[in-house]
């Protein structure tokens, strides 16, 4: 294969990681945004997702489409549930002390981890795609459902930022976001604003696990690369910025997906971990951050 | 603080090393190659709570010094055919200077920023151990051989991995560790880090300056632990990038908190608890992770000061 189509090759790889990406550091943004903690557990939430992905839709074979249906709505359903249990039980408790708060998730992570360990085995687990087609280009064939990922995860993605920007539900959000205290005030119920944007954040997060699984296997090991891709995008996005975190998933994706298919998958990981040191030093807001007030 | 002699610590630090020492008489052997590990990794612990317990900063990334001086021994034993003594030294030298490089940029950002800046660093480190997989045979690992454990003094000699010599040698790192901690937070300088940890504005406007101070503190922290890296290489031979993964960032943290951080004698304590924990646990279930999850829960739900910090601070108001 020439150069030409290998680029093209890489850079829908690199689109497909970009907007699986974007979900689940939006999720993770978000929680961040609203609640200024940083949940050290959310890979473990895409884990969950991809795992339980798995186990709904074994429970209809010989059905992918079927299966697949029920894993996007069963497991955001486990994985909110999960989530808010963690919010109302833990965080709450610590009253959102953000190093408290660090240590705690790490906990959750280890107990989500030997969960799924313990309950699931140690072993991967393949899931069918719900459709099988391939697009065919004049120099390879392309998986049709990596292209059902790339309309799904725009579509959840669409959604996300319209319920935040033109619904009550999002205006309340940003109200707490913005002064939390003065939301208290005219009544608006915090603590509940909380759970629900931890379970969103979450639910995000299972989400992007689902629509991953028929491509990576799940595994109970496999949370914490979204997470250390989640860190970096929301650090280079600027913490909290979600239209920032969006720009950097697809900065940190299509360089991803051009890196690994050219030189090596680790080795990707490892420049943008430095590239996010060197954004750092000299923009410690971020790339798309605005300055600190 | 004051009002209590100086003495009193020292004598109490001294006791336990004392005892340490004095153990390894009536040890059964498996107790004692454990207790020989333990020693090491409290070392590792030691420095990392000069970062957490001492300046405040919560780093998540400590495997990266430890790994670095375990590979800066290992690789430099096992291929360049260094003697022990100088591979300990090329760990050493690995660690600082790591350290220096990844304090003037992680210290750029504080607090959240902090967390996973270093995070992130120790996770490309790890990267690194395995995208060098030709050198440092990645998860797999290398064994350093015997023959280049052993070491000559005057006309005689011993190995690294006859167990007495082990055991002592670490008891020997344990004890500059230990000691270096007692003198470093009694000391002026220990005093503006915590000074740092409790308000760094302040300690700023008072004149200090303080991103230099929480540079030295972190060098400290990590050479600390890189001698603690080096030493388990030299000492138990194994070298593998298990011990870059996260997971040996969060161990530290574990023992830390759980000893009490900010207390001298809390990371040796949390070291010792935690390994027979999850020893004696792993008898009956494998849960290990579980464990360590629910530690670290239980912890900073109801016991963020750990049990020499409650201690201190219900009972013995002198403890360092």
């Amino acid at each position: 294969m020439s150069f030409g189509p290998h680029l093209l090759l890489a850079l829908l790889e690199g689109t497909v990681t970009a907007f699986v990406l974007a979900l689940t550091a939006l999720g993770l943004s978000l929680v961040f945004g609203v609640m200024r903690i940083v949940n050290v557990a959310h890979g473990e939430f895409f884990m969950l997702g991809a795992v339980l992905a798995w186990a709904f839709s074994s429970l209809v074979p010989g059905m992918p489409a079927l299966g697949f249906l029920l894993a996007l709505v069963g497991s955001a359903l486990v994985v909110g549930t999960v989530a808010i249990a963690a919010d109302r039980l833990i965080l709450r408790r610590l009253n959102y002390a953000p190093e408290a708060t660090i240590v705690a998730t790490i906990g959750l992570l280890y107990i989500i981890q030997q969960v799924v360990l313990t309950v699931y085995g140690p072993n991967a687990h393949p899931v069918v795609p719900p459709i099988n087609f391939r697009v065919v280009f004049p120099w390879f064939g392309y998986s049709g459902y990596k292209l059902v990922v790339i309309g799904a995860s725009a579509a959840l993605l669409g959604a996300t930022w319209y319920t935040l920007t033109r619904t009550r539900l999002g205006l309340i959000m940003r109200a707490t976001q913005f002064d939390r205290e003065t939301a208290q005030s005219f009544g608006i119920p915090v603590d509940r604003v909380y759970s629900a944007v931890f379970a969103l954040g979450a639910m995000l997060a299972a989400v992007a696990g689902v629509l991953i699984v028929p491509i990576q296997q799940a595994h109970y090991l496999m949370g914490l690369d979204p997470l250390l891709l989640s860190f970096i995008v929301v650090i280079l996005g600027g913490l909290g910025n979600l239209r920032g975190t969006v720009m950097a998933a697809f900065v940190i994706g299509l360089s991803d997906g051009v890196i690994s298919v050219f030189f090596s998958a680790t080795l990707a990981k490892i420049i943008a971990t430095l590239f996010v040191a060197l954004v750092l030093v000299v923009r410690r807001e971020g790339l798309f951050g605005e300055k600190a007030r | 603080m004051t009002g209590a002699t100086p003495r009193r610590d020292w004598l109490l630090h001294l006791a336990v090393i004392a005892l340490l020492f004095g153990v390894q008489f009536v040890l059964p052997a498996y107790h004692y190659s454990n207790v020989s590990k333990i020693m090491v990794m409290a070392s590792f612990a030691i420095g990392y709570n000069i970062l957490i317990g001492y300046t405040g900063l919560l780093s998540l990334g400590h495997a990266m010094f430890f790994a670095a001086g375990l590979y800066g021994a290992g690789l430099t034993v096992h291929h360049l055919g260094f003697d022990p003594l100088s591979g300990f030294l090329a760990g050493l030298l690995a660690a600082l200077c790591l350290s220096v490089a990844i304090g003037l940029v992680a210290l750029r950002t504080a607090g959240v920023s902090f967390m996973i800046v270093t995070l992130m660093f120790a996770q490309a480190g790890y990267l690194l151990t395995l995208y060098f997989g030709e050198f440092t045979r990645g998860d797999e690992g290398f064994v350093l051989k015997e023959n280049l454990l052993r070491v000559v003094v005057g006309d005689t000699g011993f190995n690294l991995i006859d167990p007495a010599a082990r055991y002592n040698l670490a008891l020997l790192l344990f004890t500059v560790c230990l000691l270096g901690s007692l003198v470093l937070v009694r000391s002026a300088v220990g005093r503006v880090l915590i000074a740092v940890r409790e308000n760094e504005q302040r300690t700023a406007m008072l004149g200090y300056n303080a991103f230099l101070y929480k540079l030295l503190a972190l060098v400290i922290s990590g050479t600390m632990s890189g001698a603690a890296g080096a030493t388990y290489a030299l000492l138990f031979t194994y070298v593998g990038a298990t011990f870059a993964a996260i997971q040996y960032s969060i161990l530290p943290l574990l023992w830390v908190l759980l000893g009490g951080a900010g207390t001298t004698l809390g990371p040796l304590l949390g070291t010792l608890l935690m390994f027979y924990l999850v020893d004696v646990s792993s008898g009956q279930t494998s849960s290990y992770m579980l464990l360590v999850g629910a530690a670290l829960i239980i912890l900073v739900l109801w016991a963020p000061k750990g049990i020499l910090g409650t201690l201190r601070e219900k009972r013995i108001p002198w403890l360092p």
